[in-house]
Order: C-alpha cells, then sequence, then structure tokens
C-alpha cells in the first residue's frame, strides 16, 4: 500500500511558467494508473515518490514505513526506498551486458543468491539467450522486459512504470499488457502506471487518478470515469468528443424526462438529478453512442437532427463522421457501408446516451 | 658523443607521476563540480582552471612561498620526510600536477555533465551508493573523454618548464628536465644534444596529441 499526500511549488522564473503540484493518492496492490496530459506533473510525481525530487510538504508512507515526511524531517534517500522504477528510456547501462545490468540491481542479494536470481529472472523475462549482449544489440521489446525485470529483481514494494508504451509497436504493446499482468498477478504490489494513453487505462488499470496541472482532478475505475466525468476537462481527457454548451429547457422527474437545447436544437434526454431548469451545463455524448440516418426531407424523427458532413476519417476498428457544429459520430464499418450512399444526414441522439456535467 | 637520457627519463617519470596524482585528484574535484551543489562552486572552478592560464613562473613563485622552507606546507614536508620539497625531482611532479590538473577537471566535469542523468538515476533506485554510482556509471560512461584528457594532461606535464624551474631547479642529473636540458643545451652552445631532445620531445608530444584525437573521434562516432 502506497499512501501520499505531497506538495511541492515552483515558481515561474524568467522563460518558465509558475507549477505547483499538490497529489493525494494512495494504492493497493494491483495497478493504479496516473493519466493526464504531459506536463501534468505525473513523472514528478514518480520522482518525488522514489526519492529523486523533494517535495515542499506532506508525507509518503510505503507499507508501514515513512519514506518521507516533511514535518517529522524524514527524507529516505533514493537507495533506501525499496521502490521499483522503469525509465522512461529504460535507462539500461549501456556498458553493460543485460546479465550485468540485472546483476548491478541484484547487488544486495546475498553472494550465492545473487546468480541464481539472475538466472531466473532472465529466464522468467526471456532474456536468457541474449543476456550476454549490450541494451544498443537487443530489440525494444528486450529491452523493456530487461528494464522491467531489473525493477523487479530486488523484491521492491512497488513498482513504478513511466509510460511504458511509448515508442512500441502494437503487437509489443499486447506483450507487454500481459507481461504487467502477470506481474500484477505474481507480485502482489502496488503498481504505478504513468501514461497519456487512455487504452492503456482501460487494458491494466483497476484504478485510475486523472490528473491535470499538478492535482488529481478525479479518480476511480476507468470504466466509471468515462460514465461519469466529474467535469468537461476530464470528459475530454476521457475521449469524449462530443461536448456542448447546453441549457436545461424542461425537466420533469415524474416521468423521468428532460430537454436540451445546444446550439439550433432541442432533444430530449431522461431526467438529470440535481440540476434546475435553466442551468448552463456541458452536454456530452460519447462518438460511439449517435447514431446516423438517411435524411429524405421528410420530418425528423425525435432527437433527430440535420447536420451537415464535413469530413468522413477511417480509424482502425470504425469510421468517424465529422458534422458541422462539432458533432462527431464513430459507426461500426458495417453500418457505415450501409448508410454511407446519404445524401443529407440526420444524427440521432438517444435519450439515455445524454449526459449533462 | 654520449648523450645523456636522464633528463628525458627524469621528465617521463615526473610526468607520469604527475598524471596519476591529477587524475586522482582531478576526478575526485570534477564529480564534486559536476554532482553537487555548494557555495564557491564556480570559485574552485576558476581556481582550478587558473593554472591554465597564469605565466608558469607566476605559478612557480606560488609554489616557492607556499612550498618553501619558511611555510607551513614546506616545514611540514621537512618534519615527515626529513628533507626539504624544494629543489628536489618530487617538487617538479608538484608543478606538473598544478599544471596537468586543469586539463582533467575541465574535461572530465564536461564529460561527467553529459552522461545522461537517467542512468545515475537508475543506478541509485537501484541501491548504488554514491561511490558505485560513480565507479561503475559516471566513470566507464565517461571513460573515453577522461582517457583522452589525462593522455593531454601527461602531454603538459611532459612540457612543463617555468613553474618546474623556479620550484625545482636546474640540477644535472637531479632535477634536470628534458625541457630544461634543451633549454642549458642551447644555452651552452650543444646544438646536437639540443636537436636530439627537441626530436624526441617532440615526437613523444606528436604520438600523444595524435592518439588523444584518435580516442576522442571514436568517442564522437561512438
Amino acid at each position: 500500500m502506497i499512501q501520499a499526500r505531497i506538495s511541492k511549488r515552483f515558481p515561474p522564473g524568467p522563460e518558465s511558467a509558475g507549477f505547483s503540484l499538490e497529489i493525494q493518492l494512495q494504492a493497493g496492490p494491483g495497478v493504479t494508473a496516473l493519466f493526464g496530459p504531459s506536463g501534468a506533473g505525473k513523472t514528478l510525481t514518480l520522482d518525488a515518490i522514489a526519492g529523486f525530487t523533494r517535495p515542499d510538504t506532506g508525507r509518503i508512507l510505503l507499507d508501514d514505513q515513512i519514506l518521507f515526511d516533511a514535518a517529522a524531517r524524514v527524507n529516505l534517500r533514493p537507495q533506501e526506498r525499496h521502490c521499483g522504477y522503469v525509465f522512461q528510456n529504460y535507462a539500461l547501462f549501456p556498458h553493460m551486458t543485460l546479465r550485468e545490468n540485472l546483476l548491478f540491481a541484484a547487488d544486495r542479494q546475498p553472494r550465492l543468491e545473487r546468480h541464481r536470481r539472475v538466472n531466473e529472472m532472465l529466464e522468467r523475462f526471456h532474456l536468457s539467450d541474449v543476456s550476454g549482449r549490450r541494451p544498443h544489440e537487443v530489440s525494444g521489446g528486450q529491452k523493456q522486459r530487461c528494464s522491467i525485470a531489473r525493477a523487479l529483481i530486488g523484491s521492491p514494494k512497488l513498482l513504478l512504470l513511466d509510460e511504458p508504451v511509448r515508442g512500441l509497436d502494437a503487437p509489443l504493446r499486447a506483450e507487454l499488457y500481459d507481461l504487467l499482468r502477470n506481474i500484477r498477478a505474481d507480485f502482489k504490489i502496488p503498481i504505478l502506471l504513468v501514461t497519456h494513453d487512455l487504452e492503456e487505462c482501460f487494458e491494466l488499470a483497476e484504478e485510475m487518478l486523472i490528473v491535470r496541472e499538478g492535482r488529481v482532478v478525479q479518480s476511480g475505475p476507468p470504466r466509471k470515469i468515462q460514465e461519469q466525468p466529474a467535469n468537461v476537462e476530464v470528459a475530454r481527457l476521457m475521449g469524449i468528443s462530443n461536448l456542448f454548451e447546453a441549457e436545461i429547457t424542461a425537466l420533469d422527474p415524474g416521468r423521468n424526462t428532460s430537454r436540451v437545447r445546444f446550439q439550433n436544437y432541442e432533444i430530449a434526454g431522461r431526467y438529470f438529478p440535481g440540476h434546475l431548469l435553466g442551468d448552463r451545463v456541458w452536454l456530452c455524448v460519447r462518438a460511439e453512442d449517435l447514431r446516423v440516418a438517411r435524411h429524405n426531407g421528410s420530418r425528423p424523427e425525435l432527437n433527430q437532427v440535420p447536420a451537415k458532413l464535413l469530413r468522413i476519417s477511417d480509424r482502425p476498428q470504425s469510421v468517424r463522421l465529422e458534422f458541422a457544429g462539432d458533432i462527431s459520430v464513430e459507426l461500426s464499418r458495417q453500418e457505415y457501408e450501409r448508410q454511407k450512399e446519404n445524401k443529407d444526414w440526420l444524427v440521432e441522439f438517444p435519450p439515455s446516451a445524454l449526459k449533462v456535467l | 658523443m654520449a648523450i645523456n637520457w636522464f633528463p628525458l627519463w627524469l621528465s617521463l617519470r615526473v610526468a607520469a607521476l604527475a598524471t596519476l596524482i591529477s587524475l586522482a585528484l582531478g576526478l575526485w574535484i570534477a564529480q564534486l563540480l559536476a554532482n553537487r551543489k555548494f557555495p564557491g562552486k564556480e570559485v574552485l572552478d576558476a581556481v582550478v582552471t587558473l593554472p591554465l592560464v597564469l605565466p608558469p613562473t607566476v605559478l612557480g613563485y606560488y609554489l616557492l612561498v607556499s612550498l618553501g622552507r619558511s611555510s607551513p606546507i614546506g616545514r611540514f614536508y621537512e618534519w615527515v620526510f626529513g628533507t626539504s620539497l624544494v629543489f628536489t625531482w618530487q617538487a617538479a611532479v608538484v608543478a606538473s600536477t598544478l599544471h596537468a590538473i586543469p586539463l582533467l577537471v575541465k574535461s572530465a566535469r564536461a564529460a561527467f555533465e553529459t552522461v545522461d542523468r537517467s542512468y545515475e538515476k537508475a543506478a541509485r533506485n537501484l541501491g548504488a551508493s554514491d561511490w558505485r554510482v560513480f565507479w561503475r556509471v559516471t566513470l566507464p560512461l565517461s571513460r573515453r573523454a577522461v582517457i583522452a584528457a589525462s593522455v593531454l594532461a601527461f602531454a603538459r606535464a611532459l612540457g612543463d618548464f617555468g613553474a618546474t624551474l623556479m620550484i625545482a631547479g636546474d640540477i644535472p642529473g637531479k632535477t634536470q628536465t628534458a625541457a630544461i636540458a634543451i633549454y642549458d643545451a642551447v644555452e651552452g652552445g650543444d646544438t646536437l644534444v639540443a636537436r636530439v631532445l627537441v626530436l624526441v620531445l617532440s615526437a613523444v608530444a606528436m604520438a600523444i596529441v595524435y592518439g588523444a584525437n584518435r580516442l576522442q573521434q571514436r568517442q564522437v562516432t561512438g
């Protein structure tokens, strides 16, 4: 269990804006993702936990050991913190072979144990065949695995991963996800994963913390956050592309209905608890939840609005249609094939898909 | 006629010792300058660089004043070893060391500072002490620059004239180094000896600089 409540202030310099980090987090065994745009303070948080940067105030607790406590003037050196750290560029020592890299990390183990442990890790991470090579002589995936093996060989109480999929192609990503799932199952330690890849959060993380401008703005299981983003920034970060400024024009708790006006459209939704008539809100709909239909000139049905198609872009699994007014719709390929002859389009907003923030 | 090779051997011996001492001292100072933050850091850097820009006679004068028989250091040396430091070949080592150190500190500091910090971070994260980080990571990763700098330091120590002359003097068979012997030979009209020593010293220097350049080029290309 890692618990941290830290703050650190960087005063504005001649060429940089000021930045302040105020992070509170708690993570048990399993993967917790720190997700957010670059410059949000995610890596800084890992560095503070690992002891490479000293927070101004706060406390960091790993299991029952105090790593840092500003009030009690405790600040353990990085060497004493027992946090495995997988760096963004792997940071494998270039002048050592993979085996020597692991041996360097196993230095704290008893002499006889050391070689057995290194061999075991090489085997486990499928590196035995290339153990005599230097990092620049092995593939990206092998480097990746070696840096994880090196971080784990000293039996850390916490694993920190800084953007591990960066620069890896799709098959290697899949391999890494499998590897991390195995590690999660076998080591039973908290794993903090810094990423700005949403897919990775959904693949691996039980919990995610959305970090923005040095603060945790929302936390919870990825699916939950996507269903109920705390605000419009979180919604944007979670890949929800349809966000419209809107006004609630009708609310009827008895019939569980509401009406929302945005741009020139007025559509019906479910009742929105906690909102009042006339509230200015953000209407938020996932592109996958919208549907399209052919506009044949007759009166559109409920919640169908006419829209002008601007752009069509292909996605690996889908087709994305962008309409005037910043409305985007993501269709399955079959659905698109069925509709692609449409001349004029209607976009349908299913009432159950509407959310307001 | 037979040429007296003693000055050349003395020069090589003095330069080799001076290089070793300046390596030990220089690497220590360089890693302090590269890794630590402390008040007076840039002052230390400037002081270490000074021998590079001062006239050798100024350096020699400082040495004479600080190591002479009436100075505290000079008296301490005499109390420990029973003999004065000035006007011995050991004094020539001190002078050459001082001359060689700036080159080493400058190059080593630059090399240490260009080592990717993430390697040092990784090493510390894996539990390595600062000492171990330096010996196993920082130094091996900057070894080419350090070797090239020590070669240059050796060449510079080999060529020292002014400071050595002032503190070690010109005692044939005792403190007379090659550079000083050449001066003596020219003064005494002994052109053959002067020519031979000049050629040999030039050849040694040439070989050293060529070797250092090769090393540095290899470092650039990896």
